[in-house]
C-alpha cells in the first residue's frame, strides 16, 4: 500500500515536471513554479486563450487603419499568429524566438500567439487553428518545404496575410506577402572569399558538414565545393558531423590519427568548430590567428565570437536570426495600405575576422 | 584423423554457442579488416596536448575513449532489458537532463561563471539523484502500471530535451574552469583518457555487484517468468524498478562525461540517438531483447563494436550521404548473426555436418 502511494506521488511529481517543462516554452519568464495547474494547456493554447479574451474586446475589421499607427493605447491590437520551430533546437532559434517575442508585444501594438513544432504536419495543424481564430497575419518558419499549399490557400481565402521568415517553402509566390530569409549560399560565399583572401600557401581543408539536406548545409557546402573545384584546393576530409560537437571531435581525431596534414577547418556551425578545436588541443596542434590551423565557424554564438576575440579562431560567419524588425516594417507598410516591393527579402549578414573583431561586435552580434 | 575433426567440430559448435563468441568475432573481424587496410591501425603513441600533459593517442585509444558512453549505458540497458523484457528509449533525453542539471548546479544563475559555484562532486550527486528519479519514474510506469517499457519511456523521450532546456532557462551555459574538462578529457599526468577510466570503474562496480549479490539471479528469474519468481518469494516489481534506477545512475555518469567533453551543452544534439546505440549494443551482445538471461560482458563488447564501426567509417571517409546506409548494412548482418535463433541453427547445422562426416 505504501508503495502504491509512493508510486502515485512519484508519477504525479514527474507529470507536473513534464508539464512545467513544456509550458515554459511559451512564456519566457512567466511563473513556472505553480505551472502544473496553470500551464497545463501547453504553450500555444495558453497563448491562444489569451488571444481569445482580447478578441472579445477587439472589433475585427473596424479599425485596421488606426492600428497601423501601432498605438497600443487605443486597444486595437494587430492579431498575429507565429509558427516557429522549437526554440531549444539551437542558439540560433532561441535568439530568433526571443527577438520575435520582444517585437510582437502589446506595447508595440500586437496581439501575438506563438506555436512551436519541428514537425511539419503539427505546424500545419497550428496554422489551421490560427486561421480558425481569425488572426490577421500568419508568420511562418516552416519545418519542411512541402505541403503548405492548401493551408495557405485557406488562409488567403480567409483574408489572412502570410509572411514567411527564416525558411522558404515550395508554394506559389501569390500565397504569401513576403519571405525574409538568410541567403545560405551567400553566407558560404562570404566565408570562402575570406578564406581565399588569406592567401595561404596551400589549402588542405577538413570540411565538417551539418545535417545533410538542410538549407544551411546545402548553401555552405555549395560555396566550398565550388571553390575547391575552381581553386584546386585539397579536401582532406569532408563529412557530416550533423551539427554535433562530439561527432566533429571524433572526425577530426580520426583525421589526426591518420597522419594526414591539414591547415583549415571549415565547420558549418560553431558547435562543430568547437568540437574540432577540442580534438586539436588534445593533439597539441595550434590553431587561430597566425597559428597552424585556420578555424572557421558559422552562426555567431557569443562564445564563438569570444574565441575570435581571443584569436583562437579565425572566422565566424553570421546567420542573422533577427527578422522581426523586417517583419514589423512589412506589417506596418501593409496596414497603411502600401505594398511590399520585393517578395523575397534577404537579410544583411556579416562575416567576422578575428583580427578585426571588437568587443562591441561580440555584444551586438553574439546570439 | 576423423577423431580430431569431430573434436574440432565440437569445440567450434561449443564456441558458437557461447554468447561472447559473436561480439568478439565481430570485433576481431573489424580489427583485422582495419589492419589489412592500414597496418598502423593498432599503433598507440604517447604525445603531449596543448597544455603539456602526456596523452596517449591512436585509433584504438579513440575507440576506447569514445565508446565509453555507450558501454556505460549498455550496463544499465542490459539489466532493464533482462528484467522488463523491453528497452528504455529515453536515455538520450535523460542524459540531456542530467547534463543540464549538472551545469545548473555548477553555474548557478550565471551562465558563464568565472569560477564554479559548487564543487563538481555536488553537481554530479544532484544530477545523479535527478537521473535516478527519472529512472524511477520510468520504472514505476513499467513495474507497477504494467505499461510497455517502450511506451512508458516514450513520455520522457518526447519531453526530456524540453525539460533539459527548461532547467537552464533555455540558455547554454559554458564552463571555463579547466578541471571540469578532466572528466571528458585527460587528468594532468595520466595519459589514459578519463572516460575510459570511468567506464572501467563502472564495469568493475557492476561486476562486483553481480558477483557478490543476487542481482543477476533475481533479474533473470523475473525476466524469464515473472509469476513463478513471485511464487518463489521475489518481488518482481521491485527488481524491475531497481533496474531502471541503476540505468539512471549510468545516465548520470554519461551526462557528466558528455557535458565535460565540451564544457557546454546543446540540448537538441547532446547524446542524440544514444539510446539506439545502447539497445543495439545489448542486441549485438546476443542478449534476448525479450528479457531473461543476459551477459553483461557481451553487451559491453557490443558497445565497443559499434564505436569501432563508427570510427572505421570515419577513417575510410565514407561520403556523408552514404554513412547511415553503410552502418545499417553492417548492423543488420551482425544483429541477424547474433540472434539466438540463428546461433541455434548454426550449431545444429554443424552437428549435422559432423554426423555426416563420421558416417
Amino acid at each position: 500500500m505504501k508503495k502504491k502511494v509512493l508510486s502515485v506521488l512519484l508519477s504525479t511529481a514527474m507529470i507536473a515536471a513534464l508539464v512545467t517543462g513544456c509550458g515554459n516554452d511559451g512564456s519566457t519568464t512567466a511563473s513556472t513554479d505553480n505551472a502544473a495547474t496553470k500551464d497545463a494547456a501547453t504553450t500555444d493554447n495558453a497563448a491562444e486563450g489569451d488571444a481569445a479574451t482580447k478578441d472579445a474586446a477587439t472589433t475585427d475589421n473596424a479599425a485596421e487603419g488606426e492600428a497601423a499607427t501601432g498605438d497600443a493605447a487605443s486597444g486595437e491590437l494587430i492579431k498575429v499568429g507565429i509558427i516557429n520551430n522549437n526554440p531549444n533546437e539551437s542558439g540560433y532559434r532561441t535568439a530568433n524566438d526571443n527577438d520575435l517575442k520582444a517585437t510582437f508585444t502589446k506595447e508595440n501594438g500586437y496581439d501575438a500567439s506563438f506555436a512551436y513544432s519541428n514537425d511539419n504536419s503539427e505546424q500545419i495543424a497550428h496554422a489551421q487553428t490560427f486561421i480558425q481564430n481569425e488572426v490577421e497575419y500568419l508568420l511562418l518558419s516552416a519545418a519542411d518545404t512541402a505541403g503548405w499549399d492548401s493551408v495557405l490557400t485557406d488562409a488567403q481565402n480567409a483574408g489572412i496575410k502570410v509572411i514567411l521568415f527564416d525558411r522558404v517553402i515550395d508554394a506559389d509566390e501569390s500565397l504569401y506577402e513576403a519571405s525574409i530569409v538568410s541567403d545560405m549560399e551567400k553566407e558560404g560565399q562570404t566565408a570562402v572569399d575570406w578564406l581565399k583572401a588569406q592567401g595561404l600557401s596551400e589549402y588542405n581543408i577538413v570540411h565538417l558538414q551539418g545535417v545533410m539536406g538542410t538549407a544551411a548545409q546545402k548553401g555552405r557546402s555549395a560555396a566550398m565545393d565550388a571553390a575547391v573545384a575552381a581553386e584546386g584546393w585539397n579536401i582532406v576530409n569532408q563529412q557530416t558531423a550533423e551539427w554535433n560537437a562530439e561527432t566533429a571531435q571524433q572526425i577530426v581525431q580520426s583525421v589526426i590519427d591518420s597522419g594526414e596534414s591539414f591547415n583549415v577547418i571549415y565547420a558549418e556551425n560553431d558547435d562543430m568548430a568547437r568540437g574540432a578545436v577540442a580534438a586539436l588541443d588534445a593533439a597539441n596542434i595550434s590553431h587561430g590567428v597566425g597559428k597552424d590551423v585556420v578555424i572557421m565557424g558559422f552562426d555567431c554564438n557569443k562564445w564563438a565570437l569570444e574565441e575570435l576575440l581571443n584569436q583562437n579562431w579565425n572566422y565566424d560567419g553570421q546567420c542573422n536570426p533577427f527578422q522581426s524588425s523586417y517583419i514589423d516594417d512589412i506589417i506596418k507598410t501593409l496596414e497603411s495600405g502600401g505594398t511590399v516591393a520585393e517578395k523575397t527579402i534577404i537579410m544583411d549578414e556579416k562575416g567576422f575576422d578575428a583580427t578585426t573583431i571588437t568587443a562591441d561586435d561580440v555584444e551586438k552580434f553574439g546570439i | 584423423m576423423g577423431a580430431t575433426k569431430t573434436n574440432n567440430g565440437n569445440i567450434f559448435s561449443k564456441l558458437i554457442k557461447q554468447q561472447l563468441f559473436i561480439p568478439l568475432a565481430a570485433l576481431l573481424i573489424l580489427i583485422i579488416f582495419n589492419l589489412i587496410m592500414d597496418p598502423s591501425f593498432l599503433k598507440i603513441t604517447l604525445g603531449y596536448n596543448n597544455i603539456g600533459n602526456p596523452v596517449l593517442s591512436g585509433y584504438i585509444i579513440r575507440i576506447l575513449d569514445n565508446g565509453s558512453e555507450v558501454a556505460i549505458l549498455a550496463i544499465g540497458m542490459t539489466l532493464v532489458t533482462a528484467a522488463s523484457g523491453g528497452q528504455d528509449i529515453s536515455v538520450g533525453a535523460a542524459v540531456a537532463i542530467a547534463g543540464s542539471v549538472l551545469l545548473r548546479v555548477l553555474c548557478g544563475s550565471n551562465t558563464h561563471p568565472e569560477t564554479l559555484q559548487a564543487p563538481i562532486i555536488v553537481g554530479f550527486l544532484v544530477s545523479c539523484l535527478v537521473a535516478m528519479l527519472f529512472g524511477a519514474f520510468n520504472g514505476v510506469l513499467v513495474a507497477y502500471f504494467k505499461i510497455q517499457p517502450m511506451v512508458a519511456t516514450l513520455i520522457l523521450y518526447t519531453a526530456g530535451r524540453s525539460i533539459a532546456a527548461w532547467v537552464n532557462n533555455n540558455e547554454l551555459p559554458i564552463i571555463s574552469e579547466a578541471s571540469f574538462g578532466y572528466f571528458g578529457g585527460y587528468i594532468p599526468g595520466i595519459p589514459v583518457p578519463t572516460p575510459l577510466i570511468i567506464a572501467v570503474a563502472c564495469m568493475v562496480a557492476i561486476g562486483l555487484v553481480l558477483k557478490f549479490t543476487n542481482l543477476r539471479l533475481y533479474t533473470q528469474a523475473v525476466g524469464i517468468n515473472e509469476s513463478s519468481s513471485k511464487l518463489n518469494g521475489l518481488n518482481p516489481q521491485l527488481i524491475k524498478l531497481l533496474s531502471f534506477v541503476i540505468l539512471g545512475i549510468c545516465v548520470a555518469v554519461v551526462g557528466l562525461i558528455k557535458v565535460s567533453r565540451n564544457s557546454t551543452i546543446n540540448y537538441s544534439v547532446i547524446a542524440k540517438d544514444i539510446e539506439m546505440d545502447a539497445i543495439l549494443a545489448v542486441a549485438l551482445g546476443g542478449n534476448a531483447l525479450g528479457g531473461g538471461k543476459f551477459s553483461m560482458a557481451a553487451s559491453i563488447i557490443g558497445a565497443y563494436v559499434i564505436q569501432l564501426l563508427t570510427t572505421t567509417l570515419f577513417k575510410f571517409k565514407v561520403p556523408s550521404d552514404a554513412l547511415p546506409a553503410y552502418k545499417a548494412v553492417v548492423v543488420i548482418i551482425l544483429v541477424v548473426i547474433s540472434a539466438p535463433v540463428v546461433r541455434e541453427w548454426f550449431s545444429s547445422m554443424i552437428k549435422k555436418f559432423q554426423t555426416k562426416e563420421v558416417a
